[in-house]
């Protein structure tokens, strides 16, 4: 008898279970419900007075329109925010994986200094430096440029600890085979290291291209002209303008998101793997 | 002198091949972090109005202006009200939620998925969505009309200068896009406590709320310190919601200025004044320093591991 009850009881819980699930699931996936709806609605179904599941109409017309306006500059300030993330996702993951090998594995008399000058950086967020920052970008003439945008972001310490944590924990059993065939360093790191870490480099590269692509001060603070602005910097422009086209809006947050949508469909194993090495390195 | 030049190398040119490595690296920290860091400091003592080059020695001048400056403490305490909501709140939702998915077997995945997948938004994004659509603050928003069912008027969320209906919209908004990236942290956690604990726990008849109380919780314990300290120092640096929620064609409101909003309009506003910006970017970036401590001690940073 205890056990039929006990039983009951289980599944019960499990029912309850679900049902907490299932409403937590519409809660978080409504916000992207109304950007679809939104996008595809005309002014006036979005400011009707009678709130609707559904638009009585779907604008497909509103995406046409969107890349067709001279005056919203989002083709433009898309392939920004594209450059910008590749280069930046590429640039760390060389510069950031080469010294992190360096210092997981050169042996060099000074190496530990080196750490300490690398780690002590983490411990001043960069979002804190940004006036600095503009102090220095902004002398070298680099304000409204690509390379004001990508380049302070390439030396991110985090990433190199990151990287030379995980080199220390690989085995060197596959480097010391290399070795033995007169291969140096600069070999061994590309030709064997670097294709057995294929997993970790996808984790890292994930996680710097979301940062990169969902960036907003660095890039409204470096980049006021137009022709250099991100794709956030373009939306939140119009965000915060006195007019608002709604429709418009509302479709270009949907292209603005459908890269990092795609990638977590398709990437997310490596997305999460990201996370869990960047929330707590042990 | 080729003698020096083998030293410098080092044995098997270890030296130099260290520098091939670590060399590009250390330059650009050198160059565009530790540089602007030293520059900001050097500025924060000069009269720095327009001026990146400053030839006007102020001492601690600027500094006692910022800790004077009613704003500026403000700010500190917009974000120690800003941290005493979103802090608990994300705790717990992210806790709750990993909880949940983990006991899951069916359709695990697809709801680990669906709660991760804010994290792909931006705060823009997530901001636009809030502010034109749920919390718009006229009849057709679509938190309006849910509270027009119960007959509650429509509150105008955002333009209502007195809280708490602002901090709803903000708190929310950082909630939903937060909330998933801290439970896969906790996941993470769960999937590392030992089976064993649980079948010693049922077999001693522990079930529900004890189980959780005295066997996960205390396990998640590393888990749970590093999800605060991050849930802290990211709302340290909030900028982005606040900005995209409260300005208005390039005005923000005279409330609501976390450090970093203050810290943006007192430095790049329109005096352009650096000397004081410096200021409170080093008085911030010694608070923060502060917070970060504690984590690198907990994380244990620089721990050789070999």
């Amino acid at each position: 008898m205890a056990s039929i009850q006990r039983s009951r009881a289980v599944r019960a819980g499990s029912v309850l279970r679900y049902v907490v699930l299932m409403a937590g699931a519409v809660l978080f996936l409504l916000p992207f419900y109304l950007l679809v709806r939104n996008g595809l609605s005309t002014e006036q179904d979005i400011t009707s007075p009678n709130w609707t599941f559904f638009p009585s109409s779907l604008q497909w017309s509103n995406i046409a329109d969107l890349f067709n306006d001279p005056t919203v500059p989002i083709g433009r300030s898309l392939i920004n925010s594209l450059v910008i993330s590749v280069v930046q996702t590429v640039g760390v993951l060389v510069i950031s994986g080469l010294a992190g090998y360096g210092l997981a594995r050169i042996p060099f008399r000074y190496a530990n200094a080196v750490f300490y000058f690398i780690v002590a950086t983490l411990l001043i967020p960069a979002a804190v430096t940004f006036v600095p920052s503009f102090v220095l970008v902004s002398t070298l003439g680099w304000v409204s440029t690509l390379r004001g945008l990508i380049v302070p972001g390439l030396f991110q310490a985090f990433a190199t600890f990151l990287f030379r944590q995980y080199f220390l924990n690989f085995p060197r059993e596959l480097e010391e085979a290399a070795q033995l065939d007169g291969t140096a360093y600069w070999g061994t790191f590309w030709r064997i290291v670097v294709p057995n870490s294929t997993g970790f480099i996808a984790a890292i590269g994930t996680i710097t291209f979301i940062g990169s692509w969902n960036a907003f001060l660095w890039p409204l603070v470096i980049a006021p002209d137009q022709n250099a602005w991100t794709v956030q910097i373009a939306l939140s422009t119009f965000l915060t303008a006195q007019t608002i086209n709604l429709p418009q809006l509302f479709v270009a947050a949907c292209v603005a998101i459908l890269p990092l949508v795609v990638m977590f469909v398709f990437l997310q194993r490596w997305i999460v793997e990201g996370v869990e090495r960047s929330g707590i390195s042990e | 002198m080729p003698a020096l030049v083998a030293r410098l190398r080092g044995r098997y040119d270890r030296n130099l091949w260290f520098a091939i490595f670590v060399g590009p690296f250390v330059l650009g920290l050198l160059v565009f972090v530790y540089v602007p860091i030293v520059w900001s400091v050097v500025l924060s003592f000069f009269d720095a109005r327009n001026t990146v080059t400053p030839t006007d020695f102020v001492g601690l001048a600027n500094y006692l202006d910022m800790l004077r400056d009613s704003a500026f403490r403000s700010s500190l305490l917009t974000f120690v009200v800003f941290a005493l909501f979103i802090v608990p709140t994300t705790f717990v939702a992210s806790l709750g939620l990993a909880l949940l998915v983990n006991r899951t077997r069916f359709a695990r995945t697809f709801f680990r998925s669906v709660f991760f997948l804010p994290t792909a938004c931006s705060y823009v994004v997530a901001s636009l969505i809030w502010k034109l659509s749920i919390f718009n603050g006229v009849r057709f928003g679509l938190a309006n009309t849910v509270l027009g069912w119960f007959g509650v008027e429509p509150i105008a969320w955002l333009s209502v200068t007195q809280p708490p209906w602002y901090w709803l919209v903000i708190v929310s908004a950082r909630m939903w896009l937060q909330a998933g990236f801290y439970m896969i942290l906790f996941l993470a956690g769960l999937q590392r406590i030992a089976p064993s604990l649980y079948e010693a726990a049922a077999i001693d008849g522990a079930t529900g709320w004890k189980v959780l109380r005295y066997i996960t919780l205390p396990q998640l314990r590393a888990t749970s310190t590093a999800v605060l300290l991050l849930l802290l120092i990211n709302a340290f640096q909030a900028f982005d919601e606040f900005y995209n929620l409260l300005s208005s064609s390039g005005q923000y409101p005279p409330y609501a200025r976390p450090p970093l909003v203050y810290l943006y309009y007192a430095a790049l506003g329109q005096g352009q004044d650096f000397g004081h910006g410096s200021a409170g970017a080093v008085l911030l970036t010694l608070l923060i320093a502060l917070v970060a401590l504690v984590q690198g001690r907990f994380l244990g940073l620089g721990r050789r591991e070999d």
